[in-house]
């Protein structure tokens, strides 16, 4: 937190803090329901309530066999295979053909812009229960319904906008002056490309690449219609068993989620500190 | 009279003109920047547009009738409705060929379905009908089908026949607007109120979806804005904090709700403890539009403060401090500085949750109740559940030209190029 | 956001667990023909796994059996399949009604149920051992279940004993949960309000009837809370977010008895409904499945999965057979739903009423829910 700047008048000391409050209330927001999970994760019944013998802290209140049954279902170990194996191969294809496109409709005689624009990003805009029964309908016409390669070719789809958005984004405040200086200098158009408008266009491609994974590790309601049993995400297995059981199991694969994403998050911002100190730039 | 100068024609050093030239070079450029789009393109539309504008074709389509029942589509043409006589022998001939037929390709009750959307009865009218048809193998036809069910020999059901007998149809468009066909005369009125559910369920879809977008909006904002005020060194901290409910499964965060919010959740018995309420005046937060606007914001909140924090991010302090220097009252400079220049971001984030909120279904058919529940539960229900594929298809098809309109009125105002996520 | 360098890393973790997948997967193909038995998940599935897949599995050590949890979208996804020509199910679970429907649209194949399923143990043919639970001919009766209420005991006056005692908001105070949908909340409805039970297709096929039901339903909508997943009753009940819900018998006998929660029986007026198996036709291992499929049905099989769940079994000869829990050694028979104690009052769910009139009733039905 900034120190306060002595000439803050009341008024303005209390609204600052105030402001802070606010803050710290929605960052408590976001982040409270996903604490309550971690405790309910080691219920020993199966349901989602906090029962007497959980408050008074009695250890028989509390069981990993949720986490058992995670670690030993050979359904929940497909779940996850299956879970970055999709993701995976769907941010390979939208990052690619988005990055590729970006660049293409950020060039000065793009035509159509922003009609061929509307039609890249429409995944994004078109509400979730009517891509799935659309694909569903096409994706089983021509026998991809219910194959690994449909369900990445959905997600790529899917996710692929976000990194059109990012990249284009990145590139709007990109001063074309840098590739003529470049080519001025004798550059090769590759060597241009790569030791130019890579560098630059990188920020933008991680971020949409990142939110193209997400989009397709989280994304539950295309991947019920267009997979099938051998496609099952983490998602998937989650809804698939509910009309008989809403098993905590989904908690201990939720808390264990978490777990790995704040490790990753936590991983990716001190490597990138490490990296600054390299290079020798400060964190502004 | 004045004459007009020579024009002056400049050329290359190759001696091309140099506007020719100029052109050749924009129209290679353009070819350049389409070919680099081509190939999402095409994916896009393999992957994506083909399939809409697959739901959009059925729709409206109807060729089961006529692909099941060819014979009696054919003869029941020069049958007039509105004469209160039942078609003729002929087309009882027809119907009794054509089920016959139906049935050996055990496709007899896919009609009978069909045309039980339409008007109840038909499923057990041609599910029976498969099985006495063998029977009947000499005229009269007539009589011996009515013999079978006497529901055939009431009109009302060659009336519904008639009319659902051409390839396409825009009955599910009527349905999805909770109006109805005259069977006899084609006249079109609405339902009853005690039968009409979809526009009310789209005004609700609309008016929670504003809800939630506000909220989102209202929530949002401050903490974008500290985001982007501190170093970002704590920033990408904080920011963790935003990410990490986005990476966190849709049905894990809406059972934590409902572990929250329920009368003997988490939130009553706190505030039990504090002395807020009493147990007899828990307060019922889920399973009715009150769980739905909750869960919901929360699931949604980062996707208004990742557009509004890249935003903000790109807007240079000096704005502002410009501003105050020139004498401006702080919150004036904030709102008439840094305020406009966070639109994009506001447009962003709005459009984006308030899309993403009316296209969802699961968190309000788990939290929702029966005044939480949106058009997208109704989509669902046809799509996997009274597999009602083409109304469904049509309830999909309206809502996405709302939307559609929704996006051409944002690109209006704040334009697509300037859409930024973060 | 992030950084170049640490992204490579990501990458490559990432790859290596990708190849390392693949190569996993090939190794499992090689192994066995696969059977995928798709059925409804949770402890009904583990009691098909205890009762039928395991023991199935021990003597033909050649096949393993995959249980796939999607049998709640089985109708829209064999449709799927059948279109597409890529059928990956070998064998479905399934609720009559559907069964009836999927039969109708040529989605999965017809069975001749004496020389495809083995003999009863007392020497009747499966026909005749299986009896009127035959509905269609693609059918393989499993189970009975049914839809019956459970309440909490320690949150009500006295033992709830009518099914109208759950239209009763004023001796019951408190939320009930229902299923969101028209199907048995109409029937319950009309019969608590005067019409005689075996007049109520006939009241509730008339606009009035439907009206009536209605108005019935009416006095305690807003106390009632929507169920759309049958694991949402047992979890309202326990959290004592209602006092009474519906769902399926099963459900409530784990909660009750292996869970140990402070919940009854309310059996009055529950309604039967069947579950069996249906072949997909288009399955590549037809031959496979159908031994599967006469082990798995056998007298001592089904009677063998009221070991773990509360179901009953279809076959008139496995009823003798039925004995106690397997893990808690409590006799079963006075949990099933077909006890002659729990069935004084029952319905059967009405497969052609509903065929006919569930489009219609349900757009009103919902319409009065939207109210």
């Amino acid at each position: 937190m900034s120190k306060l700047p002595p000439y803050f008048s009341l008024p303005e000391r209390i609204w600052h803090y105030t402001f802070w409050a606010i803050c710290f209330l929605v960052l408590f927001f976001l982040i409270f329901p996903l604490f309550v999970i971690i405790p309910l994760s080691f219920n020993a019944v199966p349901y989602f309530t906090f029962t007497k013998e959980m408050l008074a802290f009695d250890p028989e209140g509390y069981s990993l066999a949720w986490y058992q049954e995670f670690f030993n279902s050979l359904n929940w170990q497909g779940a996850v295979k299956n879970s970055f194996i999709i993701a995976f191969f769907a941010t390979i294809i939208s990052t690619f053909l988005g990055t590729v496109a970006a660049l293409g409709l950020s060039r000065e005689h793009m035509p159509y812009r922003t009609l061929i624009m509307s039609l890249l990003i429409s995944p994004m805009i078109v509400p979730l229960i009517i891509s799935a029964a659309g694909m569903y309908f096409f994706y089983s016409r021509i026998g991809l319904q219910g194959t690994h390669l449909g369900v990445i070719l959905a997600h790529a789809a899917l996710g692929t906008p976000f990194v059109v958005i990012t990249v284009t984004a990145t590139l709007s405040g990109f001063d074309n002056d840098l590739i003529r200086a470049s080519q001025s200098l004798g550059a090769s158009p590759t060597t241009t490309f790569f030791k130019v408008i890579v560098p630059l266009i990188t920020p933008g491609v991680i971020s949409g690449a990142l939110f193209a994974f997400v989009t397709s590790f989280d994304e539950v309601v295309v991947v019920l219609f267009v997979g099938s049993y051998k496609q099952r995400t983490i998602p998937w297995q989650m809804f698939s068993g509910i009309r008989e059981q809403i098993s905590p199991t989904i908690l201990s694969a939720a808390t264990l989620l978490i777990l790995i994403t704040i490790a990753l998050l936590t991983t990716i911002e001190l490597l990138r500190r490490r990296t600054e100190k390299i290079r020798g730039v400060t964190p502004s | 009279m004045i004459k007009t100068p020579e024009k002056i024609e400049l050329f290359t050093a190759d001696g091309v003109p140099l506007k020719l030239s100029l052109a050749r070079v924009q129209r290679r450029s353009k070819m350049v920047a389409f070919l680099m789009v081509s190939p999402l393109l095409l994916f896009m539309v393999f992957a994506f547009l083909v399939p809409i504008a697959d739901m959009l074709l059925l729709s409206v389509d109807n060729s089961i009738v006529e692909r099941i029942l060819p014979k009696t589509v054919k003869s029941i043409k020069y049958w007039d409705p509105h004469d209160d006589k039942l078609p003729d022998e002929a087309v009882f001939a027809a119907m009794v060929e054509d089920i016959k037929k139906a049935k050996k390709a055990r496709e007899h009750t896919k009609i009978g379905t069909r045309l039980n959307y339409e008007s109840s009865g038909f499923a057990s009218l041609f599910r029976k009908a498969g099985r006495k048809v063998k029977k009947i193998n000499e005229p009269p036809y007539k009589k011996a089908l009515i013999k079978s069910d006497k529901r055939w020999g009431d009109i009302q059901t060659w009336r519904v026949i008639k009319q659902f007998s051409s390839g396409y149809t825009g009955g599910y468009y009527l349905a999805a607007f909770d109006l109805k066909r005259d069977f006899a005369d084609g006249s079109v009125s609405s339902l009853p109120e005690e039968d009409s559910i979809y526009l009310k369920l789209f005004l609700r879809t609309i008016l929670l979806s504003t809800t939630i977008t506000f909220l989102t909006l209202i929530i949002g904002f401050p903490l974008s804005y500290m985001l982007a005020k501190v170093p970002t060194r704590i920033s990408n901290i904080l920011i963790i904090f935003v990410l990490l409910p986005f990476w966190t499964s849709l049905l894990v965060r809406t059972t934590s709700w409902i572990a929250l919010l329920q009368q003997e959740g988490v939130i009553n018995d706190f505030l039990i403890l504090v002395g807020i309420i009493n147990e007899d005046g828990r307060l019922a937060m889920i399973h009715n539009a009150t769980g739905t606007v909750v869960a919901m914001t929360h699931i949604l909140l980062p996707f208004m403060i990742l557009p509004l924090f890249s935003v903000m991010k790109t807007i240079p302090k000096s704005y502002v401090r410009a501003a105050i220097s020139l004498g401006a009252h702080p919150w004036i400079a904030f709102w008439k500085i840094y305020f406009p220049n966070t639109a994009p971001g506001i447009g962003a984030g709005s459009i984006l949750v308030f899309i993403l909120a009316i296209g969802y279904y699961i968190t309000p058919a788990l939290v929702g109740g029966s005044s939480g529940t949106f058009i997208s539960n109704r989509i669902a229900y046809h799509m996997s559940s009274s597999l009602n594929w083409g109304l469904g298809s049509a309830i999909g098809v309206i809502l996405l030209l709302f939307v559609v309109l929704l996006f051409l009125l944002y690109d209006k105002i704040v334009g697509i190029n300037n859409m930024k996520l973060g | 956001m992030y950084e170049g360098e640490s992204m490579k890393t990501f990458v490559r973790v990432i790859t290596i667990s990708v190849v390392m997948t693949m190569a996993s997967f090939l190794g499992q193909a090689l192994a066995a023909t696969e059977l995928v038995v798709v059925s409804w998940g949770g402890a009904y599935t583990a009691s098909q796994q205890n009762a039928y897949h395991a023991p199935y599995m021990k003597k033909n050590p050649g096949i393993k059996i995959i249980n796939d949890d999607s049998a709640g979208s089985a109708v829209a996804k064999l449709r799927a399949m059948k279109q597409a020509g890529n059928t990956t199910w070998d064998l479905v679970d399934a609720v009559a009604s559907d069964a009836m429907r999927l039969c109708d649209e040529g989605l999965v194949d017809e069975i001749d149920h004496n020389s495809a399923l083995a003999n009863g143990a007392d020497g009747s043919t499966a026909t005749e051992d299986f009896g009127d639970f035959i509905v269609s001919p693609c059918f393989v009766p499993q189970i009975v279940y049914s839809t019956a209420f459970g309440y909490r005991k320690d949150k009500v006056s006295r033992p709830m004993t009518s099914v109208c005692d759950v239209f009763d908001l004023k001796t019951f105070p408190g939320k009930r949960s229902l299923e969101k949908k028209p199907i048995n909340n109409m029937e319950w409805a009309l019969i608590c309000d005067g019409v005689s039970p075996s007049k109520v297709y006939d009241v509730l096929g008339t606009d009035a009837g439907q009206k009536r039901a209605l108005a019935k339903l009416d006095t305690i909508k807003s106390n009632v809370v929507w169920w759309t997943a049958g694991a949402q009753t047992p979890q309202l009940l326990a959290d004592g977010e209602v006092v009474v819900g519906s769902t399926y018998n099963g459900r409530l006998f784990k909660a009750i008895e292996v869970d140990k929660q402070p919940i009854a029986m309310l059996w009055d007026w529950q309604v039967f409904d069947l579950d069996g198996w249906v072949v997909p036709s288009g399955t590549k291992n037809k031959a496979e499945v159908m031994k599967y499929l006469r082990f798995a049905t056998d007298t001592q099989r089904l009677a063998d999965q009221a070991k773990w769940i509360s179901y009953g079994p279809t076959r008139a000869s496995s009823a003798p057979l039925v004995g106690n829990h397997a893990d808690l050694g409590i006799p079963m028979a006075p949990h099933m739903p077909t006890d002659p104690n729990n069935a004084k009052t029952t319905l059967l769910y009405n497969y052609e009423f509903w065929a006919d009139n569930r489009d219609e009733i349900d757009q009103t039905f919902n319409a009065w829910l939207a109210k």
